[in-house]
């Protein structure tokens, strides 16, 4: 059974982000990159359902320029068999990419598509549940546990109540939350070996896909400062001003 | 003129409070405004939509499928719901969150995630990276424009109305693929985080979760909810429906208690919206104290007590 893991590559979580000036974007030249967080906790899962046996093959895709090949490079030191790079350039919106991702997951045949339930960059948490709709499969969102019984998958799903579990018939569609798992440490050999292993480039037009209109950005803009308000010295002082402001 | 369908959230039978911020939104985009409920009974949740400000008309949509909420079987009905509407919103929950994208991609549109601001019928504000750029986009107006409103940001409509609540129908055929096996709720008597007009938060330096006795017994003497940081879930010391943050629940109460919570980017992400924070932490160069309206460096164990008395 084969599983396919889509990976972004995004401005890594450590990085202050910073708006440009004139409200075009953020400042990504000479920024960190990396894998985005979700994506990692997905493709350990893949690898963890793999040494299981589970599944039997994995499958890294990834939508984007030249550049995002190296994020293919870190999925398959993490464990994937090979890698599949949708090389195209410019803002994809993700319509467009869960068109992309649908197109080879059909086109792979796979049954389990296990994604990051957002990507840190553009906060947007909808791909996932875009491919399951085109596909018309079935969706377990933020899933902080997984497990697969024949042609069944069982998942608990981080919800506002607390905790869901659904059951999913094979194929279908699980993006995952933090509590999920934590990522592996990826080791020296791993990522030599990882540089051998195969990976294909493919194009929209290859899989049949035609970009869906997108939102236009008009501007970007840094969000308004909080300023450091007073320090205390004691519960006194805490409790009359917040008497006097009528908070308490 | 806009004609927006706001799909409700139900929990525990009534009327999720998030519904009425998205009304809030609804009215900003302004129009004629429609609140379908699904479920399998969804009548005392219908009272309670039918009187948010704003509203024109509610439609009960009641099957015996949707006894669970399956975005599977949710989404076909909410497409089918959604001819001739200009808008489809849904609440930036997990309910929304996990529907609203299968309906936008039903209906081959983007969808807008976390609407923050209106500024007119196809034009909004959004937050990006954790919050810190702010997008300010364009829809296209056709066919649809499918949104999640970010709760956070708006203010709850006043239950001032009394708009008609009709029975409607959906044919859609739903699929099977997707079964409800079980929900562990995490039933508390405390007032709901994402509602709460005072909430009090506990971090890692609570040291473990018998000391976070603490911090409930503050929180129910104020009579606020009950939060935490991300490494006091993960330390344990509490469940996950409580953390507070970019990756938990994104709130904002009138008055925030940050305790023993040093301040990390994620956490902020989850409180910037909070009219006054209140920051107690013993160490002087956390982070939290940066952004605290008030700020108090000392020991939590003898602080919160000693509070708890004093108010």
């Amino acid at each position: 059974m084969k599983a396919l893991v889509s990976v972004k590559r995004v401005v890594d979580y450590n990085v202050r982000i910073q708006v440009k000036p004139d409200g075009s974007g953020v400042v990504t030249d000479g920024v960190k990159m990396s894998m985005n967080p979700f994506d990692e906790i997905a493709m350990e899962e893949a690898v963890r359902l793999k040494e299981k046996g589970k599944i039997t093959e994995i499958i890294a895709v990834t939508i984007g320029g030249a550049k995002c090949e190296e994020t293919l490079r870190t999925a398959l030191a993490f464990g994937a068999d090979r890698a599949v790079h949708v090389k195209e350039e410019g803002d994809i919106q993700p319509l467009t990419a869960a068109s992309a991702l649908a197109a080879v997951f059909k086109k792979e045949d796979a049954q389990l598509f296990l994604l990051g339930k957002q990507a840190i960059d553009d906060d947007a948490n909808q791909t996932g549940q875009m491919v399951a709709a085109l596909l018309d499969l079935g969706q377990a969102t933020f899933a902080s546990k997984v497990d697969i019984d024949g042609s069944k998958i069982t998942v608990t799903r981080e919800v506002d109540a607390g905790l869901e579990t659904l059951e999913l018939d094979l194929p279908a569609i699980v993006t995952t939350d933090l509590r999920l798992n934590e990522p592996r440490y990826l080791k020296l050999p791993d990522i030599m070996k990882a540089k051998k292993k195969p990976l294909e480039a493919i194009s929209f037009e290859a899989l049949g896909v035609k970009p869906a209109a997108g939102l236009k950005t008009l501007k970007t803009t840094a969000p308004a400062k909080r300023s450091k308000g007073v320090m205390v010295k004691t519960v006194d002082e805490l409790v009359t001003a917040l008497k006097g402001k009528g908070l308490l | 003129m806009a004609k927006i369908l706001v799909i409700g959230e139900i929990s525990d039978g009534k009327l999720n409070a998030g519904t009425a911020k998205v009304l809030a939104a609804a009215n900003a985009i302004g129009g004629e405004i429609v609140v379908a409920l699904l479920g399998a009974d969804v009548g005392a949740a219908a009272e309670g939509a039918s009187k948010l400000a704003g509203v024109t008309k509610v439609l009960k949509v009641e099957r015996p499928e949707n006894a669970h909420i399956l975005a599977a079987t949710y989404a076909p009905q909410i497409v089918e719901l959604s001819k001739g509407y200009s808008h489809v919103l849904f609440p930036g929950t997990a309910f929304g969150k996990d529907i609203a994208p299968r309906v936008a991609a039903k209906l081959g549109v983007q969808q807008v995630s976390d609407i923050m601001a209106v500024h007119s019928a196809t034009s909004f504000d959004r937050p990006t990276y954790a919050g810190n750029a702010i997008l300010t986009i364009e829809a296209p107006a056709e066919p649809a424009i499918v949104a999640t409103i970010r709760l956070a940001s708006f203010t709850a409509v006043e239950a001032s109305g009394s708009a008609a609540i009709e029975a409607a129908s959906t044919t859609a055929t739903l699929p099977a693929h997707t079964r409800f096996v079980k929900l562990e709720a995490q039933k508390s008597e405390r007032p709901d985080l994402q509602a709460a007009s005072k909430v009090v938060s506990g971090g890692r330096a609570l040291g473990s979760a018998d000391n976070f006795k603490i911090i409930y017994s503050f929180a129910d003497k104020i009579g606020a909810a009950v939060g935490a940081s991300r490494a006091a879930v993960d330390s344990g010391y509490v469940p996950n429906d409580m953390q507070v943050g970019q990756t938990g629940k994104i709130i904002a109460p009138e008055l925030y208690f940050a305790i023993g919570i040093s301040g990390a980017i994620q956490h902020l992400a989850g409180i910037k919206d909070a009219r006054t924070i209140v920051a107690i932490n013993k160490d002087a160069e956390a982070p939290i104290f940066e952004i605290a309206d008030y700020g108090l460096v000392g020991d939590l164990f003898s602080v919160v007590p000693e509070l708890e008395a004093k108010v």
